[in-house]
Formats: C-alpha cells, structure tokens, sequence
C-alpha cells in the first residue's frame, strides 16, 4: 500500500474495504504479521501455527540490485520486522530447556550500551518495528534502563523478555519510565515448587509472581510464557488459570524446541505423544473459554508434526538475532551449523550484514534447496523447516527439516521422540562468577560444569 | 464475538499498543505485544480517533463528515466491527 493516511476518495470503497477484510475471518482492516518468532526467554525457535500471516511481506520484497552472493541470480530482500537483542548470556535461572549455545558469551565480551544505540538506530533504518529485549537475563545488565530508552529513541516498539529474577519493582518503572512497551515473564509450572526445580532456583516462583503483579500495576501489558515438556505438560489449564489471574493479556503456551541445552536434556524433557495431543486439545479449549480475555499463542511441538515449521519466518527474511558479542544471527541457533561466517555490528552496519554477509545469504531464496523441498507446494510457506535443525539431525544444513514426513529422515524424528529418561537435568549454566552482578542469591541446585 | 461497542463508549490503544509510520514497511503499523499489523488507510482514520476521549458515536460523526457520501448508518456498522474486533484482540481498550 502507499504510505501516508491519504483521505479515501469514495464512500463504497470506505465500505468495500471493511467487508472484504472482515470476510476473511480476521475481524478487521488489518493484515497480521509477526515479526519475529525466534525470540523467548527461554529462547525458542517458531510458532508454526502463525506462520501464514506474513503476505504482506513478501508484497513488500524489492529488488536489490547490489545483491552480493557471487554468481547468483539477484535475490529480493524483504525488511526485517523484528530484532532479537540477546543483551547478555548471564542469568540466574538455569532452566534445562534453554536454546542458548553450550558455549555462552562471557561478560567481558558484551556489546556496550553505545553500540547497542547505534544497532537500534541501524534497524530502525532497514525496517524494524520491534526489538526484543532478551538473553540470558536482560536486567542482569545495569544499562538497561538506558538500552531500553535507546529503542524508544530509534522510535521502535521494546518488548522486556525476562525470568523476573533479578529485577525488581524500582527497576521495572525506570524501565517504564524509559519508555518499556511490553513485558513478558516465563512461568516454568503452575505447582511452586516443581517451578523452582525446573528453574534450578529456589523462590524463582515467588519473584515471578510479584514482579508480574508489579507489570499489570504499571499498566503495562504483561505476557506470560510457558514452556512445556514432560514435567509440566499435565499442567496446561492451570497455567493459563495462573497467567489468568496475574492479570497478563497474552500467554504463549511453547513446547520445548531442541536447540542448545534443550536438545542436551532432550531425552530428559521429551513428552509422549499422547501427553502432546492432550495438550493440544487443552489449548483449543482455553482459547475457546477465554477468548477475548487472553490471547493464546502456542509453538507446536515440533518432534510430534508431520510439516515442519517455517523457521524464523524464513532464513534471513524477517528477523535479526544479535548476540551478546555483536554477531548477528539469522536466528539464535545459527551458529550450530558449521561453515557460516557471521559479520559483527563491530565491523559491519546491521544493513550491510543484513544484505550481504555470507550467512544471510546462504538459504536465502531456494537455490540451496533438495528434494523433497525443491520441488515442493510448501517451499514458499515453510522454507523447508529449520536449518539447523536439518542439520543437527541429518548432517546437512541444506536438507528437508526432518520434521517433515516426507523427509527420507523422518523416522529417525521418530526414533527420537521415543527416547525418554529421567535423567537429573543437565541445568544451562554460566559460570557464576561472571553473574555476579545480577544482585541475587547464587542459586542452590546448579551444578557448575565449567 | 464479545458484545458490540457501545455509541458512548470511548475506545483509546491501551499501553502497549501503538500506531506508527514506517517507510521501509511502506506505511502506518500497529504494534502490540509480539505482533504487528499493518493498518490500512481507513483503519488509520479510525484509529487515529481513538484517544480515549472522543465517543464512538462522535468518531462516526466526524467520519460521516468527511467521507461525505457514504451513509452514516454504514459508517458506524463498520466502525464498530472494527474496534470489536480490536477489542478482542486485546489491542483497544473500551
């Protein structure tokens, strides 16, 4: 569409356009896109049940005759929607689940509050609407007041995406008061004391709670986030009743994604199928109960699917991932597949590298693809799933996700999803003499593997 | 659907939701909590009415005012689809 709130000329067309939008389900004159899927506290990759949103999109590609891929044809660069802001790899919590790499960013190494401004205002320029404040624990920085008024100053939409440890009611209104949009806090179960277990934090609940009380208390929209594997995945309905009754607007139901210390734990966090369907049903049946009170989001279970997830909407398509370093990512698990060369906001704009550096560039479009993606209905949909996940199932960064049934691998997913053991948590863990300034108790129950 | 939005009610964006303009995404957004919409022309001159102090009823009036020539009565049938909707998406508080 043009841009600029041009007064519309006739009066059928005021009503022609209400009609046609509303017909299509969505309620009204509004095309949905989600900018970003990768970005969680307990960071996981998509949300496949969102994913055919973005059309507008892809409307909006352009050609880009600078384009850099040697010898290739020239590829269309849409803008990025949403930019994951990993501020720091340090957090108290040391949930089982996270999608952090194994090997985490040292404090030494973390971008300073400058750089990120200047990041902030490069994405605003190509396009960004939202940055998502996460990590690690975002308030385990004690810039983040100011981090946060950066992203208000590059005129973009700040969402605070945190374990509530290590934060507490002073510290959220200099946020607010910097000009914070929206908060989301992870819940690890609805029974404390599992919770606390899952954390590998003792008191994690309590805190989440009273900081969630202190969000809806500034009129700020809260979101809680919950992710389910086989030692919550019972608990849904009184998730939700929690998230319900700490007043938040929206709740993300998200099975665990096996990335990082997740897929470390993965035969410790594995649901069974039946515990997954379930779920499933539980979840349509809050939305249904609740709908116009909460808004849920769920991410599938990916183990469990017969398609794969369009991961991050598309590789380098519509979201940045920039780590505590200043490596930028076209999604936070990127760095798992071997080969890539990644350009940091150190020597690179975030356009140039958005544009041109070698990582973005290599599954953009679908000169990459194999069979069974490249002759495929859904390759303009799903993108054929997930890179790396591709690759750390099969070996080969450029195969069919295996999620997909009609991957020559797909019964290997299988095979994995039937792997269970109750094993102790491997608990993700940054060594804590580098955490030290999250002003909290160091934690009982974390084994340190460093 | 929740109930329709009442003639006197004034609908406003709650905290957290926010109308913006963007070149690079080629017009006016709505940004809520980790979604975005793109809002079209006649959605903006809504929305733009909605500050928390003007009345549904008024904002139909203003409306009918100055797209002259479309019936009030549809102006209004489609307003209040639009922010019903909004409603239920949690991005508009009435």
């Amino acid at each position: 569409m043009t841009s600029g709130p041009q007064t519309p000329d006739t009066s059928p067309r005021l009503r022609g356009d209400v009609d046609a939008r509303s017909a299509s389900g969505d309620g009204a004159m509004l095309t949905v896109e989600h900018p970003k899927d990768a970005p969680h506290p307990d960071p996981l990759t998509s949300k496949s049940d969102i994913s055919d949103l973005d059309k507008s999109v892809s409307d909006r590609t352009r050609v880009n005759p600078s384009s850099v891929a040697s010898g290739q044809r020239e590829k269309k660069l849409s803008a990025p929607l949403g930019l994951l802001a990993e501020l720091t790899h340090r957090c108290p919590l040391g949930c089982p689940y996270c999608s952090n790499p194994l090997a985490l960013d040292p404090r030494s190494d973390e971008l300073d509050t400058a750089t990120w401004a200047r990041v902030f205002r490069e994405a605003a320029g190509l396009g960004v609407l939202q940055v998502h404040l996460s990590g690690g624990e975002p308030a385990a920085r004690r810039d983040l007041p100011e981090i946060v008024k950066s992203v208000r100053d590059a005129g973009l939409y700040s969402n605070l995406i945190t374990s509530a440890v290590g934060l507490n009611a002073d510290g959220l209104r200099k946020l607010a008061d910097a000009g914070l949009d929206h908060v989301q806090i992870s819940i690890q179960d609805s029974e404390e004391a599992s919770a606390d277990h899952i954390a590998g934090y003792k008191g994690a609940s309590a805190r989440k709670r009273a900081l969630a009380t202190e969000v809806v208390k500034l009129g700020l929209p809260l979101t809680i986030n919950v992710v389910v594997h086989r030692a919550n995945i019972a608990r849904v309905e009184p998730m939700v009743d929690m998230a319900l009754s700490l007043g938040a607007s929206r709740v993300e139901i998200a099975h665990v994604q096996y990335y990082g210390w997740a897929l470390k734990n993965r035969a410790a966090l594995m649901p069974t199928r039946a515990q997954v369907e379930d779920a499933v049903r539980a979840v349509e049946h809050l939305r249904a109960a609740h709908r116009g009170h909460i808004v849920i989001d769920a991410v599938v279970p990916d183990y469990y699917a017969r398609f794969p997830k369009p991961c991050v909407g598309g590789w380098g398509r519509r979201s940045l991932n920039v780590t505590p370093a200043g490596k930028v990512l076209p999604c936070h698990a990127a760095e798992v597949i071997p080969g890539l060369e990644f350009w940091n906001v150190r020597g690179h704009s975030l356009a140039e590298i958005w544009r041109a550096s070698p990582a973005f560039n290599a599954f953009r479009g679908d000169d990459w693809m194999q069979e069974p993606c490249r002759s495929c209905a859904l390759k303009e949909k799903d993108f054929g799933g997930c890179r790396c996940q591709a690759f750390m199932l099969t070996g080969d960064a450029r195969n069919a996700d295996p999620v997909c049934h009609l991957s020559p691998h797909h019964t290997l997913v299988e095979e994995l999803a039937s792997e269970r053991a109750d094993d102790a948590y491997s608990y993700r863990h940054l060594s804590a003499s580098k955490s030290r300034d999250v002003k909290e108790p160091v934690h009982s129950g974390l084994q340190a593997e460093d | 659907m929740e109930a329709a939005v009442a003639d006197d009610a004034k609908p406003r964006l709650p905290r957290g939701v926010r109308l913006t303009h963007n070149e690079a995404q080629g017009g006016w957004v709505l940004l809520a909590p980790e979604r975005v919409f793109k809002a079209d022309t006649i959605t903006v001159e809504i929305l733009k009415r909605c500050t928390g102090e003007a009345t549904v009823a008024a904002i139909v009036d203003e409306l009918a005012q100055t797209f002259a020539g479309a019936p009030r009565e549809r102006i209004h049938g489609d307003v209040v689809a639009l922010l019903a909707g909004l409603k239920e998406k949690k991005l508009l508080e009435v």
